[in-house]
């Protein structure tokens, strides 16, 4: 059954009104908002609204060097502006609290355009009148299973690792699944009072194949005779603690061992309650809840797996108040789906699912705003995370707490459609980062200690990165506890924002930036190193140029590498840096490792370069000053010089000392004032400047500026460079692209260095050549 | 072997039933022969059919010319010990001549008396006697079959009178099937000195079901179905055979339910189960309404409204729900009223049975029509114990059947409900396959 609400006389009751909401965390832009959407279930109220929200931004502007000297010594002017960007707002909150809530967003709403609130959800007509007495908006009713439906799209294909497995037994128990760019088709399984069965074929078409009336409303009604507890959550808590063997007559109670014949092992469950056929034993009610819960769950899952099987689909998400964030449920979910279909298909459960219904209302109310053109980023600094309240706390217990009990899902409209990069080899089983932090507790540990660490420093940076503003302190003292209570979460839920990563980590420190309006805290240091390094350039350029072509290709190399020590990013670098501002470049040389490296194909890299010239090169570039200037563009001069078109991808917005498009457009045209080899690549449109879409150290190859994946198509670009810890190693370092590949990094942390086997400075340099690609050397397909 | 009872060379008598025609072996073995052959203008597929069936028949012939001559001692017995009942056939001769009369061993006179004299044994057993077969040929013998089941665990009590009656004294084989054979079979060995011979519970139940579908006896048929399932005035229980029924769906509701695909006698599969049985049905019950017996459980329901227990559509839409095609009185959620405490505190003891059978039954009937459309079998035979006196349930699977699939699965069902176990355990110890 579609219908998952139902109305509890024990939740309807009203809390103190005298609550007061946090007003800077709960229903934040509120002044900005329009377009409301409720989905009232039968205990969790959920509101959606779109806002826009103005946001600082680091802009960098080219003085006109026309009128030389007239700038100073500067090489661009960097201003603070502005910058209007939609958000969209999700909260979720008991019932209980609906009538506070809609005062305050009546105390705090100034937009009056607003005339309309689409509703969905069983609760919704319940309290239509409240809703429109209290807002003065009109109620206008959405279909539940088509909302339901809409926000399932939405989520699969705007969040990563929105969908997980669930074990039990494992290291960690949310499984995060990578994002598969064909979302369709799934079923959907949604678990109210009834069971639906939805296949969903399209974006707009779904059909309900099936269900079951044994669902939520069984385990609670039945439950309730059966135990006397009237609560839903009261009763899981019962289940989580019951022995269901009392109960149930097993194989072993009926053949005294395993049915062989069968392959049925003896623990099976031949009949539920079938040990309670008997009017003189007594059953203890965590039993009897227990043997329920199997009951039903297996019973869903049985019928689930039918229909899988009937429509041969083989992902299958559950959802609805039976499942949403309780581990028991979803725990034998996932076993009956394992036992009924022997393994072939997982249960998924979505990190959002409670929000459905509210995004897909939304929508349904946003259709004029085409929000499905856009992309959009789930914000970690204003979302609460998975579990951030925990189900198993009655809403009793956490008003006694104090604290009014929300959860709250923000998303960021981004500027670009973010697509995969058409190179990926299999974009289905592409997954970003190198290693799992959800997973890998030792590192999990050791990352979260070091971004802890760094806090200081980063604060002191933003402070510093904005003199004239003297309540600078202050935000950058909010922006401190913030991001370490974001650190403090993960620590105890690492699963919170799907797999924790280190680029999760530092995505995570740039949104809390930006929230408390430091976007770009490096601003200052980037602009005094490409001063600096610009300076050099030319002679840089000439020393390379007086080597034979052999010396050169290694040169040019160790220069890519010598300029990516250069990098605030990294404490070990940062430190240094700070210590002594004459390290230089030369300095640099020195400390890089000698060959062999630790990853080292140079030999093969040196061999593909004598023969024919790549046709177009995509090179994804790192940090700003030294390593954009004197180590990169006298590769990319070369790699122009031999007939290779360079498409340079940098970041769309600022991220640590990272060289974003803006910045490079003007450095790209200084150099090419003093290069003619580069003005010559910009004039005749083959050297290109490409935005990613990304304003991360790290690098999501599945979500690309869709732009970028145009020209990486059109150009038909046979080679893909990746420079830098965050974009090589972090992220991408097993990436499999279908073109030749380069990844360059130097490693610049000794915890890094150890755990893959090398030392601080140690050298990654790894060409790779996909296999069953033309191979120059033997001029056919390899493998030969 | 010890010559027990009265074995007599018959094989004059199974040799005139034994004709050249090779009739299927059932038609050997009985003196009369119903099955309704289908006339020879009718459709290709049952032609060949009973062609099949005939290779497989004489694949078997000479299996059985040597099983007659070895035919075994009286009595005749085949069990099913399921997890809740045990369920035994006997096959009572009624064709002993005085001379064996004279042989006849007194354990075993007195085993027979015991058994067709009386209609209840102790506190629990009970026989069910409009089951009763009489004149059945079985292995040349003339005699009746009886059918009697009782709680398993009242099974140490049969051991023990097993014991006081000196039944292993006759050194019959005793053919026994369902999970108990395995779990009690050293309770027989030591308690009643009998060895059992284990027999698999499916191929006993296919075997038992394709036997007594085939047995002409002067009673009611033994498959039927309900026509106007949708129509309750004119809902009529409609006698048929199971001719030309594979590929069938078996679904056996016992404590647990079993689905099998059968394809032919000797080709199936048990596609899937479920514990929600009629032992979930009776467990259910029990703690909701105090009751103890399946009987009472039943007579409960019948007089209950599962309405005021579990939430329909209408009562979420108010009507049907139209986007998905889903009546107002279907069930959205079972039990799904007494998630409120009012509801609760109103509903009867009735009412609850009567809930708690339509959503095991209605639940069976999801489960089986799924596994029809995944097999692509368009007939269903329920069977099993769970179906016993339970025209309520037998009805409603009907129904179900029925409307979900539009009118393509037809639902069937079988008067000796929990009985092919059994029987087929018992064909086991006359034709050991």
């Amino acid at each position: 059954m579609a219908e998952c609400g139902r109305v509890d006389s024990n939740t309807s009751h009203t809390m103190d009104k005298s609550i007061t909401l946090p007003p800077d965390e709960i229903f934040r832009n509120l002044e900005n908002a329009k377009r409301f959407a409720i989905d009232i279930g039968g205990s969790l109220t959920k509101l959606a609204y779109y806002s826009t929200v103005q946001h600082k931004v680091a802009k960098v502007r080219s003085f006109d060097h026309t009128a030389k000297e007239a700038a100073g010594d500067k090489l661009y002017e960097i201003s603070m502006q502005e910058e209007v960007t939609a958000r969209l707002h999700f909260i979720k909150f008991e019932n209980a609290y609906i009538e506070t809530c809609l005062d305050f967003i009546k105390d705090h709403l100034v937009n009056t355009e607003t005339k309309v609130i689409k509703a969905t959800g069983g609760g919704a007509h319940k309290f239509k009148e409240l809703i429109e007495r209290k807002l003065g908006l009109k109620v206008d009713k959405e279909d539940e299973m088509t909302c339901l439906i809409k926000g399932c799209n939405f989520v699969l294909r705007n969040i990563p690792h929105e969908a997980f497995v669930y074990a039990k037994h494992a290291d960690s128990e949310f499984r995060f699944q990578t994002t598969n760019p064909d979302i369709f088709p799934y079923l959907l399984v949604n678990i109210g009072s009834g069971v639906s069965i939805v296949k969903v074929e399209s974006e707009d078409k779904f059909e309900r194949i099936g269900g079951s009336s044994i669902g939520g409303g069984t385990f609670w009604g039945l439950g309730a005779l059966l135990t006397k507890t009237k609560r839903f959550d009261e009763l899981l808590q019962l289940a989580s603690k019951g022995q269901h063997a009392s109960v149930d007559m097993l194989v072993k109670d009926i053949y005294g061992g395993s049915y062989g014949y069968l392959g049925l092992t003896g623990d099976l469950i031949a009949s539920s309650f079938g040990k309670s056929a008997t009017a003189d034993k007594e059953f203890s009610k965590e039993d009897m809840a227990k043997s329920l819960l199997h009951m039903i769950s297996n019973d869903i899952g049985q019928l689930a797996c039918l229909y899988a099987k009937l429509h041969n689909l083989s992902r299958v998400y559950f959802g609805g108040f039976f499942i949403r964030g309780h581990p028991v449920t979803m725990h034998t979910i996932t076993y009956s789906i394992n036992f009924f279909t022997k393994g072939e298909v997982q249960a998924l459960f979505l990190r959002h699912e409670g929000y459905l219904g509210a995004i897909g209302a939304f929508l349904k109310g946003a259709e004029e705003d085409n929000p499905n053109q856009y992309s959009w980023g789930e914000n970690y600094a204003g979302s609460s995370g998975l579990m951030s309240v925990s189900p198993d706390m009655n809403p009793m217990q956490r008003a006694r707490s104090g604290t009014f009990p929300f959860d709250m899902l923000e998303m960021d409209r981004l500027e670009r459609q973010l697509v995969n990069l058409p190179l990926l080899q299999d974009p289905s089983s592409y997954i970003p980062d190198t290693v799992d932090l959800t997973e890998d507790a030792p590192a999990r540990e050791y990352w979260l200690y070091c971004f802890e660490e760094a806090l200081d420093g980063v604060v002191k940076r933003a402070v510093a990165s904005q003199p004239d503003m003297p309540e600078a302190a202050l935000r950058a003292e909010k922006f401190r506890q913030k991001y370490r209570h974001k650190l403090q979460t993960l620590r105890q839920q690492p699963f919170a924002y799907g797999s924790l990563t280190v680029r999760s980590l530092l995505d995570t420190r740039e949104h809390c930036l930006n929230e408390f309006n430091f976007p770009d805290p490096y601003s200052k240091i980037k602009q005094r190193e490409n001063d600096i390094a610009l300076k050099y350039y030319q002679k840089a350029v000439k020393s390379l140029d007086e080597l034979s072509w052999e010396e050169k290709q290694f040169a040019l190399v160790r220069g890519v590498l010598a300029g990516n020590v250069f990098d605030w990013g990294a404490k070990a670098v940062s430190d240094v840096l700070e210590s002594d501002p004459e390290f230089g470049f030369e300095e640099a040389k020195r400390q890089l490792e000698e060959r062999p490296w630790l990853i080292d194909s140079y030999d093969q890299w040196l061999e593909r370069l004598k023969g024919p010239p790549h046709k177009c090169a995509l090179f994804f570039v790192d940090n700003s000053g030294v390593d954009i200037i004197l180590g990169v563009m006298p590769f990319v001069r070369e790699l122009l010089s031999r007939g290779t078109e360079v498409v340079l991808a940098s970041n769309s917005g600022p991220a640590l000392n990272d060289v974003t498009n803006g910045e490079l457009q003007i450095l790209t045209e200084r150099i090419a004032a003093m290069d003619p080899v580069i003005e010559a690549g910009l004039r005749e449109d083959r050297l290109l400047l490409v935005q990613s879409g990304s304003s991360s150290p790290c690098l999501d190859l599945s979500r690309l500026d869709k732009v970028l994946a145009m020209v990486v198509r059109e150009r038909q670009t046979d080679l893909v460079i990746i420079e830098g810890m965050g974009r090589a190693i972090h992220t991408n370092y097993y990436a499999m692209l279908s073109c030749e590949s380069l990844k360059m990094a130097v490693i610049k942390n000794s915890w890094l260095a150890d755990r893959l086997g090398g030392k601080l400075f140690s050298v990654v340099f790894k060409y790779e050549v996909p296999v069953g690609k033309p191979n120059k050397d033997c001029g056919a397909f390899s493998p030969c | 072997m010890a010559f027990n009872g009265h074995q007599r060379d018959d094989d004059d008598i199974i040799d005139e039933n034994e004709t050249p025609s090779k009739q299927p072996r059932s038609d050997k073995e009985m003196p009369v022969h119903f099955r309704n052959e289908p006339n020879s203008e009718s459709a290709t597929t049952a032609g060949r059919a009973t062609s099949d069936r005939r290779t497989s028949q004489s694949a078997t012939r000479h299996r059985h010319d040597s099983v007659k001559k070895t035919r075994p001692p009286f009595p005749w017995f085949g069990m099913d010990i399921g997890g809740t009942l045990v369920k035994l056939v006997y096959f009572e001769p009624k064709d002993i001549t005085a001379e064996e009369e004279q042989e006849e061993v007194e354990n075993l006179k007195s085993i027979r008396r015991y058994l067709t004299s009386n209609t209840a044994y102790g506190k629990t057993g009970i026989r069910d006697v409009h089951l009763e077969l009489q004149d059945l040929t079985l292995c040349g013998r003339k005699g009746s079959l009886h059918f009697i089941r009782f709680p398993t665990h009242d099974l140490p009590a049969f051991l023990q009178m097993g014991r006081d009656k000196h039944f292993s004294s006759l050194h019959t084989t005793l053919c026994a099937t369902g999970g108990g054979a395995y779990k009690f079979e050293s309770d027989f060995r030591l308690m009643a000195d009998l060895e059992l011979h284990k027999l698999d519970e499916l191929d006993c139940l296919i075997r038992g079901v394709l036997y007594l579908d085939s047995v002409m006896s002067s009673g009611p048929s033994e498959c039927y179905y309900f026509e106007n399932p949708a129509d309750p005035d004119h809902c009529v229980q409609k006698p048929c055979t199971l001719e030309n029924p594979y590929p069938l769906l078996l679904v056996n509701i016992g404590s647990g339910v079993s689905i099998l695909a059968v394809y032919s006698e000797n080709n199936y599969k048990r596609v899937t189960g479920t514990s929600l049985g009629g032992g979930t049905f009776l467990g259910l019950c029990c703690l909701l309404t105090g009751c103890s017996t399946f009987e009472e459980a039943l007579e409960m329901a019948s007089q209950g409204e599962s309405t005021r227990v579990d939430k329909l559509v209408r009562d979420i839409y108010g009507g049907d729900y139209e986007r998905f095609g889903l009546p107002g009185w279907a069930v959205a959620s079972s039990f799904g009223n007494m998630m409120s405490k009012e509801k609760r505190e109103s509903v009867s003891k009735e009412d609850l049975a009567r809930a708690t059978l339509v959503t095991i039954t209605n639940n069976i009937g999801s489960i089986t029509r799924m596994c029809a459309l995944n097999e692509n079998i368009e007939t269903v035979l329920f069977v099993g114990n769970f179906l016993r006196v339970n025209t309520l349930s037998m009805k409603l699977l009907a129904y179900a059947m029925d409307y979900w699939s539009k009118g393509q699965l037809k639902a069937l069902f079988l008067r000796h409900e929990g009985y092919f176990g059994a029987v087929g355990a018992l064909l086991e110890l006359l034709h050991p396959s």
